[in-house]
């Protein structure tokens, strides 16, 4: 209950920075907000099409950083496994020509599942022999990752017009099926996966451990008989998994090529998502929605009221220092007094 | 000789704990006075007073006849008292000259205070390299390096929480060759230390703490190890201890039960790594059993408990025990629960693959509630209900909580460190009740307590454990003559 509560205040509170700072340098704030809410959900196209496309690699990464988080892992990598998860899917989609209708599809989405597990399970190996520091490990991987791209780009993943750092366009049979206006058949995907781990936190042995290691790897181990370092391991190769997945859908379903900047920060982005969301799924599915939501407003607030879109990252900011203020025993305890103090205030309110 | 610093009349309690109830010391110039008690004797905190670190409730500290109001270890520090923490606190990613030049307070070059540091080492003859990195140093350097960190101020009072600890018997010798040269020079020294050998020679005086309060002092010469020994853990009457609760001489189990626990010539490592904690362990416990380890903290007591409860690999040797095993560790809060988790999880925890609500991997959670109800009620934890979380309970209900868990699974054997630590007399009285009961139903019981007279009122069997070897007591034996096994400094026999 408090999680919601904490959520709820560090989005009204960057919306109310956003609302000063556009005051304060001139702009037409109620003009600007305007646009920013019907660019995102003014029409059920601009919802789906423009809030609910963006808004897939974000729920996927944010279950997966979630569910490191859970297992008291800090996976910071997510960009990278999104990229190692697009050259997989991007060679897969370019090559994989024979057998039934849906097999190159489940295969790319398959093999960028394996490939995000891969990426994250040099750092997981790092950890596991050497102690090092998973988050500077996973992090130092997104330089590689994507330093690989531009080279794949450049090289052997080329278009064969040799025009563009680009690769060629993935096969039709590899493409997600569109379910309504640009939205694909990924959402729905991303949806699953939300039961699916929301099912495994909740009613499994296996979350249930996960998230004891998460909280005290030490009475797990003593208590709980649980081998916590191979716990965490595993909730990292399965954050890595997620990501990597949101990179081959993000290709399969958005881009159907690989290029440098495919994703304009998405790993980073889904750590505000897994934490504003929670760490539940559910949390995730709606943090990822509100997100996604508030990147596509911004297009239509610098169109419409000529603001710059980078305006909304302000709103980020502020939700990701909130959220990690929240994960704190101290930062927590304060927001929750604060909560306390608004909560009568707002019934008294209402009556 | 002369008063240097003087404690008079020291009160301090800490929550529930009465760590000191009057204790009085003196230290006079030029000698070396070692400090003896059992753990929670209240040494530590009686030196953590002295050097500024812990204010006494009531009270007087004097150095040099002068009432002092000791604030800080700053304060400490300039009224020349310096001291050798339990636990080594130099900062492992600076240097040795920069670690000495921080607890010095010097100031200037660094290659000035190499030179510095350097020259401190020598004259000490303590010598160290100044540019290897604290935390590369192996255990003897480190504990080297807090000596001369003590000794960099200048100190004319020197405190030394157990500085031997650590140590082989050789690097010990030495060490108490500088505190001798120390003393020698005009200083005077504290020397708190678990060795009775090591205070009967190093020491001008030994000073005993029981319970927080000066039991004994005097001059080694007049006193051998067991009489020592009789100080610290107190002049209960000397004859086997008969009482009408006590397990040990009622009902000594039929030879006939089953075999649970069996080692043989086991060996474990210390937890920290470094050597070996318990040497050549035998040891044969059978059902209905109740066997207590008597030892001072540190003797190898904790791996052979650990390694019986599957919790610690050996290293090597014959290692038999039945399963399921219940444990009962001594952290209640950092490893026995986990106080963000509800009462349920953490039942649940303990349990594993086994419970009864588990089917292929799946929780049934209601299940697994109703079933922590029961144990609450059953075990009588105050608890509002089982979706508490463990942290909001009372330390006796945490630990009741924890008994309960253990024990729900029928454990085959039982294994529990300090199971009434910090908990009053009527929680210690009823998990004693319960453990006497896991044994009464065919579990083989096995503990440690660093409060001997639990150990002597709970077991039926006494085995002591002293320097990692397992020796078991005789039936017959006294209250003193456990106490003197325990602190026992050769292999017997």
């Amino acid at each position: 209950m408090i999680r919601i509560w904490w959520g709820l205040l560090a989005i009204l509170l960057g919306l109310a920075v956003l609302a000063g700072w556009l005051e304060a340098m001139g702009y037409d704030a109620p003009l600007a907000l305007g646009a920013l809410w019907t660019g995102a959900f003014g029409s059920w196209y601009n919802f789906t099409s423009a809030t609910l496309v963006r808004s897939v690699p974000l729920i996927l990464i944010g279950l997966g950083i979630a569910t490191a988080f859970r297992g008291g892992a800090f996976n910071i990598g997510a960009e990278g496994q999104f990229y190692a998860g697009a050259i997989a899917a991007t060679w897969v989609g370019l090559h994989v020509t024979a057998g039934p209708g849906i097999l190159a599809l489940v295969l790319l989405l398959i093999t960028s599942a394996i490939a995000g597990a891969a990426w994250v399970a040099v750092p997981v190996w790092l950890k596991l022999r050497f102690g090092v520091i998973e988050v500077i490990s996973t992090l130092l991987l997104n330089f590689v990752a994507e330093a690989m791209v531009s080279l794949l780009v450049q090289g052997p993943l080329q278009e064969r017009s040799g025009i563009y750092p680009q690769s060629d366009l993935i096969l039709d049979t590899a493409r997600l099926p569109l379910i309504g206006g640009r939205l694909h058949a990924g959402f729905l995907l991303a949806l699953a996966a939300v039961v699916v781990l929301w099912y495994l936190f909740a009613r499994t042995m296996w979350g249930f451990r996960l998230r004891a290691v998460g909280l005290s790897p030490r009475a797990a181990e003593v208590s709980g008989s649980i081998d916590s370092s191979k716990m965490a391991a595993t909730a990292l190769l399965c954050s890595g998994a997620l990501a990597g997945l949101a990179g081959g859908v993000e290709v399969s379903g958005v881009s159907y090529a690989l290029y440098q900047n495919l994703s304009p920060g998405y790993g980073f982005t889904g750590i505000a998502v897994a934490l504003l969301g929670g760490l539940h799924p559910v949390g995730v599915l709606i943090s990822g929605i509100f997100i996604a939501a508030l990147e596509a407003g911004a297009g239509a607030m610098q169109r419409d009221a000529g603001v710059p879109s980078v305006a909304v990252y302000v709103v980020e900011a502020i939700i990701i220092v909130v959220a990690a203020l929240a994960t704190t025993p101290k930062g927590g305890l304060m927001t929750t007094q604060v909560i306390r103090r608004i909560r009568p205030r707002a019934a008294r309110a209402r009556a | 000789m002369a008063p240097v610093l003087e404690l008079v009349g020291i009160h301090k309690r800490f929550g529930s704990v009465q760590a000191l109830r009057g204790a009085d010391f003196v230290l006079t110039a030029g000698e070396v006075q070692a400090l003896l008690g059992e753990n929670g004797a209240g040494k530590t905190t009686l030196m953590h007073i002295a050097y500024g670190l812990v204010r006494p409730d009531a009270g007087e500290v004097r150095v040099d006849a002068a009432p002092r109001l000791i604030a800080s270890p700053g304060q400490a520090r300039r009224l020349g008292i310096g001291l050798v923490h339990q636990h080594f606190t130099a900062v492992p990613a600076l240097t040795v000259a920069e670690n000495i030049a921080l607890a010095a307070g010097w100031s200037g070059h660094p290659r000035q205070l190499r030179l510095r540091s350097e020259a401190l080492t020598d004259r000490l003859g303590l010598p160290l390299d100044p540019d290897q990195r604290a935390g590369r140093l192996s255990v003897v350097l480190k504990q080297r390096l807090e000596i001369v960190k003590a000794l960099a101020g200048d100190p004319r009072i020197l405190l030394l929480d157990e500085p031997t600890a650590v140590l082989a018997p050789a690097e010990a010798e030495e060490l108490l060759g500088v505190i001798r040269r120390f003393a020698q020079s005009g200083g005077s020294a504290v020397l708190i230390t678990h060795k009775l050998d090591e205070a009967l020679r190093a020491a001008d005086r030994v000073t005993v703490l029981r319970q927080g309060t000066v039991t004994h002092t005097g001059s080694p010469a007049t006193q051998t190890i067991d009489s020592l020994a009789r100080a610290m853990i107190g002049a209960a009457p000397d004859l086997p201890l008969v009482s009408s609760v006590s397990g040990r001489h009622r009902a000594i189990p039929p030879p006939s039960g089953r075999v649970l626990v069996r080692l043989d010539a086991l060996e474990v490592s210390r937890e920290s790594g470094y050597g070996i904690a318990v040497k050549h362990g035998a040891l044969v416990i059978r059902a209905g059993e109740i066997v207590g380890v008597a030892a001072v903290e540190g003797n190898g007591q904790r791996e052979l408990l650990r390694a019986i409860a599957g919790r610690l690999l050996p290293l090597r040797g014959r290692l038999e025990v039945e399963r399921p095993i219940g444990f009962i560790p001594e952290d209640r809060t950092s490893e026995g629960l986990i106080p963000d988790m509800s009462l349920t999880e953490n039942v649940a925890l303990g349990w594993n693959d086994g419970a009864p609500w588990i089917q292929r991997g799946r929780i049934r959670w209601r299940e697994a509630r109703n079933r922590t109800a029961d144990l609450l009620r059953d075990f009588e934890v105050l608890a509002t209900s089982p979706d508490t979380k463990a942290g909001a309970l009372s330390g006796g209900n945490q630990q009741k909580l924890i008994v309960a868990r253990e024990l729900a699974r029928i454990p085959a054997v039982l294994v529990a460190e300090n199971p009434t630590r910090g908990l009053d007399v009527s929680a210690t009285a009823s998990i004693h009740a319960r453990i006497r009961a896991a044994a009464g139903g065919g579990a083989a019981v096995l503990f440690h307590s660093n409060d001997l007279d639990e150990v002597l009122h709970l077991a039926q069997r006494v085995v002591v454990m002293s320097r990692g070897l397992l020796t078991e007591a005789p039936a017959s034996a006294s209250r003193a003559e456990i106490g003197s096994m325990m602190l026992r400094t050769e292999a017997p026999g």
